[in-house]
C-alpha cells in the first residue's frame, strides 16, 4: 500500500543510494542473477531550488556533481526535455584529447583529460577509458605546418604531442595507406599518446549516479518553456541588467536564483528565453558505425583534409565522424551524400576495409562559435550562466567545464581556466581561435 | 542533400554553393562603434524556424542571393532574391 502511494506521488519506492560497484558485487549478481537497482532517484519536482541546470548531458550532470561534491551545494535540479545523455552526450564519437592550438585551450582540455583519467575511481564506475593514442594525419605541407605549431604549443605545456613521419604512422596503424600513390598522400601526423576513447554513456551515468548520491535531483522529460527574468532592459523585463528568478517548465514553475544553460543544439533558444544573444550557429554533424570486426586499428585516426575521424570500439566496430554540415539547421536527418563521401574518404585512407558494411548512421547538433571556443560563465543577465557553444569539442570538455562552472557559481568569481571563454570576449574582439585544432576541416 | 534555389541556375546542390550566413542590415562602418560592428559580425539569431539567409552560387553563376528557409525541416519558403547592393552579411 505504501508502495502504491509512493508510486502515485512519483516517488520510486526503492529509492535509496545504490551500493558501491565492485568486482565482488558483479560476480555475486551474476551468480544469483539479481537485477541491478536504479542508480538515481525519481523524486517529485520541488517549487524552489538553489540552482537549476538546463540540460542533462555530460556538462549539466558534471556541473551538478561538482556543485555538490566540491562545494556542498546540493539543492540542485537538472532538467532535461528528453532523457539524460540523449543529446550530444550520446551522439559524439567519444574521443578525448588535449592537443589544442591555443595555450588557453590546451590548459583547459588537459585538465579535462586529468579528470577523465581518475574518473573511474572518483565516480566508482568503469568508464572504459582507453588511452590508445590520437593521430591527426597531414596530407599537405600547410597541414603539417599547423601540426608543428600545435606540437610546439603542446610541448610548452608539458603535453605529450609530437610530429611523426609516414613510416612511424605505418608502425602505429599498419592498415593506413602511407604510399605516395594515394590521391591525398600522408606526409606526416601529429601524434598525441594520451588521447583516446572513453565510454560516453558510462560518463553520463557515472555523473548522474554520483550527483544523486549527493542529493542532486535529476528530472527527465521536463522541458524548460521560459526563463523568468526581472528588471532587464529588454521586453518582459528580460535581457541585460535583469535578474533571474526562476524557470517555467512543462511540469510547473520553479523559482531559483541561478539558472545555467548547459544545452547543446538548443543553446540559442534557451538563452533567448533570458534575453541573451549568443554568437552561435547550430549545425548538424553526422557520424556512422560499421559492423564489428577483429581489432586492427590501435589508435584514433583523424584526417582533416579528408573530413573524417576513425576509431575502433572495444566491440570491434569502427566509429566514423565527419565534418559539420556547411549551413545552419536544427534538422538532424542523415543524408546519403554523407555516407558516400565518408566511404570514399575512409577507403582512401584504409583500402583494406572495402568489404565492411555500415551498421547505422546518426547525427547530432553542434553549436558552432566564430572562434571554435566555447562560451562559458556569466552573461549580462544576473544569475543566468552559460556553458554552451561547444561545437565539436563538447564531450572532451565535460568534466572540466562542470568543475569550473561549479566553482564559478560557488565562489561568484570566474575561474582563471575559463576566463578566456567569456561571452564578453566577442564584444571586446578578444577571440580564442581554436579552428586550427578542429579534428576535421569545417 | 539540400537543393538550394539559385535565381539563375535553378535548384543546385548545397555543395555547389557557399553558405554566407544570416542576412540582416549592416551597420554603417563609418559610424558604428567597434562593439556594434562586432555584434554584427558575431552575434547570430540562429532561429529554429524561418531564417533569412544569403547564399553564393560558387560553382555556378556567382550570384549572391537571399532566401528564407525553415531550419527545422530545411524547406525553402521565400525567394530567391538577388542581392543587388552591400548590406547583407557577406
Amino acid at each position: 500500500m505504501a508502495r502504491a502511494k509512493a508510486a502515485a506521488a512519483g516517488v520510486n519506492p526503492k529509492a535509496k543510494a545504490s551500493a558501491k560497484y565492485s568486482a565482488f558485487g558483479l560476480i555475486s549478481r551474476g551468480a544469483t542473477n539479481t537485477s541491478w537497482p536504479r542508480v538515481w532517484r525519481d523524486v517529485p519536482l520541488k517549487k524552489t531550488y538553489d540552482v537549476v541546470i538546463v540540460g542533462g548531458g555530460v556538462h549539466g550532470l558534471a556541473c551538478a556533481y561538482y556543485l555538490a561534491a566540491n562545494h556542498g551545494i546540493t539543492n540542485v535540479a537538472v532538467l532535461d526535455k528528453a532523457d539524460l545523455g540523449s543529446g550530444g552526450s550520446g551522439r559524439n564519437t567519444a574521443i578525448v584529447r588535449s592537443n589544442y592550438l591555443t595555450p588557453e585551450g590546451v590548459a583547459f582540455y588537459d585538465r579535462s583529460l586529468d579528470l577523465y583519467n581518475t574518473m573511474a575511481v572518483d565516480l566508482n564506475i568503469n568508464v572504459m577509458f582507453s588511452r590508445r593514442g590520437h593521430m591527426t594525419l597531414a596530407h599537405t605541407d600547410s597541414a603539417l605546418r599547423t601540426m608543428r605549431w600545435r606540437a610546439e604549443v603542446n610541448k610548452l605545456q608539458d603535453i605529450d604531442s609530437s610530429v611523426i613521419d609516414p613510416s612511424e604512422v605505418k608502425k602505429l596503424a599498419p592498415s593506413l595507406d602511407v604510399s605516395d600513390h594515394a590521391r591525398y598522400p600522408i606526409v606526416g601526423a601529429l601524434y598525441h599518446p594520451p588521447g583516446g576513447t572513453i565510454r560516453h554513456d558510462a560518463v553520463v551515468w557515472g555523473y548522474a549516479r554520483a550527483a544523486d548520491h549527493h542529493g542532486v535531483e535529476m528530472h527527465q522529460k521536463t522541458e524548460v518553456l521560459d526563463i523568468v527574468v526581472e528588471g532587464g532592459t529588454g521586453p518582459e523585463g528580460k535581457g541585460a541588467g535583469g535578474k533571474v528568478t526562476g524557470v517555467r517548465t512543462s511540469r510547473g514553475d520553479i523559482s531559483a536564483p541561478i539558472v545555467i544553460n548547459c544545452t547543446a543544439g538548443w543553446a540559442t533558444l534557451i538563452s533567448d528565453m533570458a534575453g541573451v544573444s549568443l554568437p552561435i550557429s547550430t549545425r548538424p554533424l553526422q557520424a556512422a558505425v560499421t559492423e564489428p570486426v577483429k581489432v586492427f586499428l590501435p589508435t584514433v585516426v583523424v584526417s582533416g583534409s579528408l573530413h573524417v575521424y576513425v576509431s575502433q570500439t572495444d566491440r570491434g566496430e569502427l566509429v566514423f565522424g565527419a565534418s559539420v554540415d556547411p549551413f545552419n539547421t536544427y534538422n538532424i536527418r542523415g543524408s546519403l551524400e554523407f555516407t558516400e563521401e565518408l566511404a570514399g574518404h575512409v577507403l582512401e585512407l584504409m583500402p583494406g576495409i572495402s568489404r565492411m558494411r555500415l551498421l547505422r548512421q546518426w547525427s547530432g547538433l553542434c553549436d558552432m562559435t566564430p572562434d571554435y571556443s566555447p562560451v562559458m560563465g556569466i552573461t549580462p543577465v544576473d544569475g543566468f550562466l552559460c556553458d554552451v557553444g561547444w561545437g565539436t569539442y563538447g564531450f572532451k570538455a565535460g568534466p572540466v567545464s562542470g568543475e569550473q562552472m561549479a566553482a564559478a557559481i560557488a565562489t561568484g568569481q570566474t575561474p582563471t581556466l575559463i576566463e578566456p571563454f567569456s561571452l564578453s570576449r566577442f564584444a571586446k574582439g578578444d577571440l580564442v581561435g581554436e579552428k586550427g585544432a578542429a579534428a576535421v576541416g569545417h | 542533400m539540400l537543393l538550394v534555389p539559385c535565381p539563375n541556375c535553378g535548384p543546385r546542390n548545397a555543395a555547389d554553393m557557399r553558405y554566407v550566413g544570416e542576412s540582416g542590415p549592416r551597420p554603417d562602418p563609418n559610424t558604428a562603434t567597434p562593439a556594434q560592428w562586432r555584434d554584427y559580425l558575431y552575434t547570430e539569431r540562429n532561429p529554429a524556424g524561418l531564417l533569412r539567409e544569403t547564399w553564393y552560387c560558387r560553382s555556378g553563376c556567382r550570384t549572391f542571393f537571399v532566401v528564407e528557409r525553415d531550419t527545422t525541416n530545411n524547406q525553402f519558403v521565400h525567394g530567391p532574391t538577388r542581392v543587388t547592393k552591400l548590406g547583407g552579411k557577406a
